[in-house]
């Protein structure tokens, strides 16, 4: 496949069966490799999209300054485009998120913000609508409010697993800014509305989500409750298990959130093998492992990788 | 009928700093009415009107209830019935 420039190969990623971990014949799980975009991760979908909204609606002209709240995936996708496109980039970004995402964000040339490790990736959104008050001129995206976040899914992930599994039963992603879950939801709503949607949430440390009030939390802007079907919580146990079991059995090295989702997608499965009714279950590898090889989810026992990742922002 | 019932950092004055607490009832709208009779005050700080608060994420076995009958959701002895805060992800 040959693309005018890297921009222009976002997208388009295989769909690939999982024999060993797919319960039966009739009961199938397909794996989506968004790692094989262009930064290594599914954020290059809705930072493309809404890079290229922002210009069409002259909201970005060459010389800007694009800041954005970003527990990581979205800033590297942002900081890639934003070089190739003459943009300065500010990311503001939980410190306690692995160090190799500062490090990438910093080989694309962005500028980091550290927001406090408590309060996770609710504080980053605070500080940077903090900073957007403080620096008018500067453009905040805002992934968790920006139609093109959901629309990249939209007209993206979505059409691209249907063409590629006209039979799919259920779809399962996992649940940030709920652009993937919103947009792929749309498009079977639209297309194919016996496609279930589910949702898995990662649940983190106590730390992070050590709010001072029940009143700062926070659902995104993006969020519609009734394009979702079911949303199961998550913890790192089970992530990092499920992520291990997936490079064990089916030779893919993901990130730790692909487990969460990964152990939503087998909890499906398992109920459709107890129904005696056949699926197929696509959901979302949404980067690789390496970004996380620091946080210790994939050396010693699950008991010791649990330990480590608490309170840690590992999705 | 036992349940038991994960509590948040920020929920934990209602329970004397215990993590979890053990509840009963056969839907989460009676737990919460026991809960409320040994903890004081939790109630208040989950629901507002006829609903779950709208910061506020309560899962049966970690499904998420606002997709299994909300505040109707059955109950069943050893579910394990977890609280938390809506946070950011991305």
């Amino acid at each position: 496949m040959r693309f005018d420039s890297l921009l222009d190969s976002v997208g388009g990623t295989p769909l690939v069966g999982l024999p060993r971990l797919s319960p039966s014949p009739d009961v199938r799980v397909w794996a989506k490799l968004e790692d094989r975009n262009p930064t290594g991760s599914i954020k290059d979908r809705p930072a493309l999209r809404m890079i290229e909204q922002a210009e069409k609606d002259g909201l970005l002209r060459p010389g800007c300054t694009i800041l954005e709240p970003t527990s990581g995936n979205t800033g590297i996708s942002l900081a890639m485009a934003a070089k190739l496109k003459g943009y300065r980039i500010v990311c503001v970004m939980p410190e306690n998120t692995s160090s190799e995402r500062k490090q990438l964000l910093g080989m694309w040339g962005a500028e980091i913000v550290s927001s406090p490790a408590a309060g996770g990736s609710n504080e980053a959104v605070r500080v940077a609508k903090r900073l957007a008050q403080e620096h008018p001129d500067w453009v905040m995206l805002y992934q968790y409010g920006n139609p093109g976040n959901s629309l990249s899914h939209y007209e993206g992930t979505g059409p691209e697993i249907l063409a590629d599994l006209p039979s799919i039963t259920h779809f399962v992603a996992g649940l940030g800014t709920t652009g993937t879950l919103m947009g792929v939801s749309r498009f079977f709503r639209e297309h194919k509305p016996s496609v279930r949607i589910v949702a898995a949430e990662p649940r983190y440390g106590e730390l992070v989500y050590g709010l001072r009030n029940l009143d700062e939390g926070f659902v995104p802007e993006l969020y519609d409750a009734s394009l979702i079907d079911s949303r199961f919580s998550v913890g790192p146990r089970d992530a990092v298990r499920r992520v291990r079991e997936l490079l064990e059995l089916e030779g893919i090295f993901a990130g730790i959130s692909t487990g969460a989702i990964l152990h939503a997608a087998l909890g499906q499965a398992a109920k459709a093998i107890k129904a005696g009714e056949p699926a197929d279950i696509a959901f979302v590898v949404c980067d690789g492992g390496w970004k996380y090889l620091s946080t210790g989810a994939y050396e010693g026992t699950i008991d010791d990788a649990e330990d480590r990742l608490e309170g840690q922002l590992w999705a | 009928m036992a349940i038991e019932v994960r509590i948040p950092t920020i929920l934990r004055t209602y329970t004397d700093g215990a993590k979890s607490v053990t509840g009963s009832g056969g839907s989460l709208a009676e737990l919460i009415e026991d809960l409320e009779a040994n903890h004081p005050g939790i109630k208040d700080r989950l629901i507002e009107g006829e609903d779950l608060r709208r910061f506020v994420n309560v899962y049966v076995n970690d499904e998420d209830v606002r997709f299994t009958g909300g505040l109707e959701t059955s109950l069943s002895d050893g579910d394990q019935v977890t609280v938390l805060p809506a946070v950011a992800g991305g």
